[in-house]
């Protein structure tokens, strides 16, 4: 297929579509209502359901029927709106339900502002409901890496039986940018819906869909194996890319996002300057990649490690505990929905070079 | 020639001098207005707290001369059910859109009802979500189109509009439940009567009260100010006939 | 030689800054470059200034955040006040001059005064004003050739042949006003 140009948001509904979402509940919020308004006309075209629901707590609780089902089903929403979803999330964690949610992210706490932001990582990857549980969560820094993503979170969530996120800021919504939808969809082997959902006990036993274990063995036991899955995810889903990424630089970035782009630029013109610096892009949050940036950020040449978050250092704390205190570990974010400039991240690196060159001094 | 002038019309006090950011023809700054008005002439505005809800009319805080909480989107009525429980000597009222109240807020809003909750709700029907950009609202009309019913509302799909006065008039609760609108000066004045009789009762310590606005969203319903009001008109009035739908009646034996 | 080119669309709500924006970025993927398409959105979007970033590039896109981009095409008095002064130095400022009666200060870089109602209304359609000012920046830039933009507009925007006529029609006389400004520029 040829390449179209499509709002962030479009592009994510689309490639729902086309990763055979069968069903979609919402509830509008900015910045991500396009996905909404899309899927108003594209799902009954595709003879999908499309439902509006009557708020983000009745609508994650549909996905929880919905997914109940055996089907393909998903929601979108930005953070206030993922923030009443986590009663529901854990409980389809604990029921081992296939969900996928995607937060467009703005800037909090509270009602905050409609502009872009990442405040919402701790939400997402620590598991914002209660209970031990994760949810696998991915993180796109282009409208096609959004595209590919989100058609994957369908592929996960069926393979783990568990929530899958997408975290995007609202620049990755409402930007357009060229993509292309793969020509035909398909998937690895899954184990077929019918193996679990509730589709009439039929010549079978009855299935309970819960997450109540009153017997705190049978509880321990069911945490434990979700427990099993998420160490699974850790060995088998970790993304991530890096960029530029040599035995020159002094410096490691660790961004993700929109945030890991302008990093990029910002790269790219430090080494026009011949300032040498590499990028560590986590694509997957959680499982977050430790061993990956441990690896990159314990070369020889790599003095100190700079995250760039448009929140409050937040992933900052897991890029830490990867590093181990191995090199220290320095932060720059902007938050509220302000886009860092390349400019701005420009001298914060030049700054983390100056501050390392004169501790060696001292040392010396 | 020296001429003895008296001011007949003026700016309430409790509403502040200042430019709102509602869109022109739009009727919240009307129904900002009544509220002022009352507030004034009971002589309420000191002892007055207002619940801003998420909507087009979550800046009223900074039209209205009183105190206020901004609530996260339908809650308004718990905030303000902890506020005046704690507060009852004041005056509480919540603001709050269709898509706040009737949709995300149905159950606050159902509940304070039948606590009887003595505070005071001005609710907005406007037919739409105003300020998400015109998505379907609980209220929105069979037919109507909508950004998220760009076909126009099916009741097959999403069900009959939701008649807020006359849904919670079916408590058993006593209260006060009027409809009214704001789109001629006849309308208007009944309105101001509405709500201040609701601001009384409360004032009396009553019981809860609501005055259901029927209101204009020129900028989403697509149509010019006065297109806004025609539609008002002909379409809105139909469906949701203006009256009052319970009374507050004094127990026996008072 | 051409690495990625930033331009900034400005004016309010309304003025068609949106779609223009839209349309270059349609003709940048036509010619197989790299293209990203950033819009303000916000509060401001509602009868306040509304503007929108195109960025065409011939390698992947970074930071869709541009402080200080090549050109800023500017449709009203505030957006001229808030553009202007953030074209990169060498850059263009092209400037609807129906509804802006200044010009820029600035030495460092080129102006291009565009009477883009007035065009538009000549060409037979106030809307077209936006085409107009693209016109200019097409003509000014060549990041794009004519050829892929008025195949652009005709499959985007304007299927009807009159409607298609009076773009067309806009689209030249920017061109044209951007070639007159410039040359003259060159030979003085
Ligand atoms: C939890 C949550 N969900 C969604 C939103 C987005 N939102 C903001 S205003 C609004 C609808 C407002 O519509 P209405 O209450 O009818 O008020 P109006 O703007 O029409 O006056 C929505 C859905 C939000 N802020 N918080
Ligand atoms: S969007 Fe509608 S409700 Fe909101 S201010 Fe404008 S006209 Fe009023
Ligand atoms: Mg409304």
């Amino acid at each position: 297929m040829a390449k179209v140009l499509m709002k962030g948001n479009e592009a994510i509904a689309e490639a729902a579509l086309r990763a055979g979402a069968e069903g979609y509940f919402c509830y509008p919020i900015t910045p991500q209502t396009e996905v909404a308004e899309y899927l108003s006309k594209r799902m009954p075209e595709v003879g999908g359901m499309f439902l509006q629901g009557e708020s983000e707590l009745a609508v994650a609780n549909m996905l929880f029927g919905a997914a109940s089902t055996g089907k393909r089903v998903f929601t979108t929403s930005s953070s206030p709106g993922i923030s009443l979803m986590q009663e529901a999330i854990s409980y389809m964690a604990g029921a081992e339900l296939p969900v996928v949610i995607i937060n467009i992210m703005r800037g909090g706490p509270g009602l905050g502002g409609i502009l872009p932001a990442q405040s919402d990582y701790f939400q997402a990857v620590k598991g914002g409901g209660h209970g031990d549980y994760r949810t696998l969560v991915l993180a796109p820094s282009t409208v096609q890496e959004a595209v590919d993503l989100t058609m994957l979170c369908f592929y996960l969530a069926q393979k783990y039986r568990n929530p899958v996120m997408m975290i995007g800021d609202g620049m990755i919504g409402q930007m357009m940018e060229a993509v292309e939808f793969p020509e035909s969809y398909e998937e690895p082997p899954l184990p077929p819906p019918d193996e679990w959902a509730a589709t009439g006990a039929k010549g079978r036993k009855a299935r309970i869909i819960k997450s109540l274990f009153l017997d705190p063995v049978s509880l321990e036991n069911n945490v434990l194996i979700l427990e099993k899955k998420y160490q699974q995810m850790i060995r088998e889903e970790v993304r991530c890319e890096s960029y530029k990424i040599s035995a020159k630089n002094k410096v490691l970035i660790v961004a993700y996002g929109t945030t890991a782009r302008i990093c990029q630029t910002v790269i790219d013109e430090l080494e026009a300057d011949g300032v040498s610096v590499g990028l560590f892009r986590p694509i997957s949050l959680y499982p977050f990649p430790e061993k990956e940036i441990l690896k990159e950020a314990t070369r020889k040449n790599i003095k100190s490690v700079l995250t760039i978050e448009m929140s409050m250092a937040q992933m900052m704390e897991d890029v830490e505990r990867a590093i181990q205190g191995r090199r220290p570990v320095h932060f720059y974010g902007r938050t509220g929905g302000i886009v860092p400039t390349p400019e701005e991240v420009k001298e914060q690196v030049l700054k983390v070079l100056s501050v390392k060159r004169r501790s060696t001094k001292k040392k010396s | 020639m020296a001429v003895d002038s008296k001011t007949v019309f003026d700016r309430p006090v409790t509403l502040r001098d200042v430019v709102t950011h509602y869109c022109p023809g739009c009727t919240h700054g009307v129904i900002h207005r009544l509220v002022a008005e009352t507030l004034d002439e009971l002589g309420l505005r000191e002892r007055t707290c207002g619940v801003a809800p998420v909507g087009c009319s979550v800046l009223c805080y900074n039209y209205f001369d009183t105190d206020f909480m901004e609530a996260p989107h339908g809650r308004a009525p718990a905030l303000a059910t902890g506020f005046k429980r704690m507060r009852p000597d004041m005056i509480v009222f919540t603001y709050q859109g269709d898509g706040d109240l009737a949709s995300i807020g149905m159950g606050e809003i159902v509940h304070a009802a039948n606590r009887g909750e003595k505070f005071t709700t001005i609710f907005i029907n406007n037919a739409v979500y105003g300020m998400t950009g015109g998505q379907m609202a609980p209220t929105t009309l069979p037919g109507q189109i909508t950004t998220t019913c760009p076909a126009g509302r099916d009741v097959n799909h999403t069900g009959e509009p939701i008649r807020i006065a006359e849904l919670l008039a079916a408590l058993a609760t006593p209260g006060y439940i009027e409809r009214v609108a704001v789109h001629t000066p006849a309308h208007i004045l009944k309105a101001k009567k509405a709500i201040r009789k609701a601001f009384t009762l409360q004032r009396d310590n009553k019981c809860y009260t609501l005055v259901e606005v029927l209101s204009t969203c020129p900028t989403n319903w697509g149509n010019t100010p006065g297109e806004a009001i025609e539609w008002l008109d002909e379409n809105m009035i139909k469906y949701f006939p203006l009256g009052c739908y319970k009374d507050y009646v004094e127990p026996e034996g008072k | 030689m051409m690495h990625q080119y930033e331009v900034t669309f400005a004016g309010f709500g309304g003025q068609g800054i949106m779609t223009a924006g839209q349309l270059l970025a349609y003709a940048g993927i036509e010619e197989d470059k790299q293209v990203a398409w950033i819009p303000s959105y916000g509060p401001e979007m509602r009868g306040g200034t509304a503007y929108c970033t195109v960025v065409i590039s011939d390698i992947p896109i970074g930071s869709p955040i541009i402080s200080n981009p090549q050109c800023a095409c500017v449709f009203n008095r505030p957006s001229f006040d808030k553009f202007t002064p953030l074209v990169k130095a060498g850059g263009l400022a092209i400037v609807n001059s129906s509804l802006i009666d200044v010009t820029t200060d600035r030495t460092d870089i080129d102006e291009i005064l565009v009477p883009a109602n007035e065009i538009a209304m000549k060409a037979g359609n106030a809307k077209a004003a936006n085409v107009a000012v693209l016109g200019a920046f097409i003509g000014a830039t060549g990041i794009v050739s004519f050829d892929t933009i008025k195949r652009v507009i005709k499959e985007k925007m304007a299927r009807k042949k009159s409607v298609l006529e009076i773009n067309y029609h806009a689209l030249d006389e920017g061109r044209k006003l951007a070639l007159k400004t410039l040359g003259k520029k060159a030979r003085g």
